[in-house]
């Protein structure tokens, strides 16, 4: 290789589709953008337990309980796989559960809604997932190897959330008015913040420019909405319910569609810790940390009990 | 309190082929590690055999010396069958 700076040689490896691995040289701020923003998706895959928790005692059979609990489960192992990630770039699990539990850390602001029924079960799974799928795809070629290994195991693992919410609903629209209606008040409440979770228009993220250089992320936000809306609205047609924005309609020269403005106040609102239940949310994390303490420092107890008993064994 | 020490998971997916790393986990002992890493890594049939090793213990190549390092096999060419010239009519080798 010529002489040339550190620095050009990085960028000439991704330009080269040549992925990063841990102990590869990489700029500072490089590392940085990887951290916060693979300990946010990972943040957000446990907190994404949560809504969905909410209804499992509820489900309706056995059938609709053991995927909701199997969907559940892939969500933890989720943000397992990405913990496992973030480490590789030199922080500790408990630092990074710490800025979660702090507010330092954020996650998706979609969490932050309420699962008022049913019918949000088969509307989280088809839309929520739905958009982190169309998110997640171009991940599964980010330049840094131990993240694009994790989303091309979490991506082969969620086609299955979403149909199942898919067919959850599909069900409810061939059942009572009542079931129906439902499946529409889960649609007007959901469909906003789930064409939000692209995150602000292009002209107001800064960093997209630099992650696309960098290979991190593959399209811009704006691109990644405009693809979901336009295979999502094709889907609530098949389902026959209607999607919640006047504005929305088929531009025959773009050929996508046209929507309406997403209410970005809201949005800021919520990132910033006022939705709805960004408060019940984090306690719920906390509890689960504080109160699980004693199982963590017992485990640590047994464990070098026994490693002094085998220790004793052997002399 | 630490955390619980890290671990790396090899997983063998079927009979006859070779464990290969598929990520890593925290435990608080090996036994542990070994159930996480069933429960982490294959719940959809992915392995039939786990092997787990604590992180601390890998020792790993040095990926700046890589050039240098792995250099002595680079001008070999003699070591790969399509070096060697032979007829066109020999048949079986
Ligand atoms: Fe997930
Ligand atoms: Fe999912």
């Amino acid at each position: 290789m010529k002489e040339t700076n550190i620095e050009d040689q990085f960028q000439a490896k991704i330009d080269a589709e040549i992925k990063i691995e841990p102990k590869d040289w990489m700029p500072d701020t490089y590392r940085k953008t990887l951290i916060r923003q693979i300990a946010q998706h990972a943040h957000s895959e446990i907190v994404g337990m949560l809504p969905e928790a909410n209804w499992i005692t509820r489900a309706p059979t056995l059938r609709r309980k053991a995927a909701l609990l199997a969907k559940i489960q892939d969500e933890g192992g989720h943000g397992l796989y990405l913990y496992s990630a973030v480490e590789t770039l030199g922080v500790e699990r408990d630092e990074l559960l710490d800025e979660l539990h702090s507010g330092k850390a954020k996650y998706s602001s979609i969490f932050n809604y309420p699962t008022l029924t049913w019918a949000d079960m088969g509307t989280i799974g088809w839309l929520v997932d739905g958009a982190a799928i169309m998110n997640q795809i171009p991940l599964c070629r980010c330049s840094y190897g131990p993240y694009s290994r994790a989303m091309i195991r979490i991506c082969k693992e969620e086609s299955f959330h979403q149909r199942q919410g898919y067919e959850l609903l599909l069900t409810m629209m061939k059942g009572t008015d009542a079931q129906k209606r439902m499946v529409q008040d889960a649609m007007n409440r959901w469909w906003w913040p789930a064409i939000s979770m692209f995150g602000p228009n292009d002209a107001d993220s800064p960093h997209t420019a630099q992650s696309m250089k960098w290979k991190i992320k593959r399209f811009t936000n704006d691109e990644l909405r405009q693809k979901f809306v336009d295979v999502t609205v094709e889907q609530a047609k098949i389902l026959g319910i209607t999607v919640p924005d006047p504005d929305l309609k088929w531009n025959e020269e773009r050929g996508h569609y046209d929507f309406g403005q997403i209410n970005w106040d809201e949005f800021w609102e919520v990132v910033k810790g006022d939705g709805p239940c960004n408060r019940e949310r984090l306690a719920a994390r906390k509890n689960a940390w504080d109160e699980g303490a004693w199982v963590r420092e017992a485990a640590s107890a047994y464990a070098d009990k026994k490693s002094k008993r085998q220790k004793t064994a052997a002399a | 309190m630490k955390n619980w020490p890290l671990w790396e998971v090899f997983i063998r997916s079927k009979q006859g082929l070779n464990h290969i790393h598929a990520g890593s986990l925290h435990a608080a002992d090996a036994e542990m590690a070994i159930e996480n890493a069933r429960d982490v890594y294959t719940r959809r049939n992915e392995g039939i055999s786990i092997w787990v090793v604590e992180s601390k213990y890998i020792h790993a190549s040095n990926p700046e010396d890589q050039g240098a390092f792995f250099d002595p096999a680079n001008n070999k060419v003699y070591r790969h069958p399509t070096f060697y010239e032979l007829p066109e009519q020999l048949k079986h080798m």
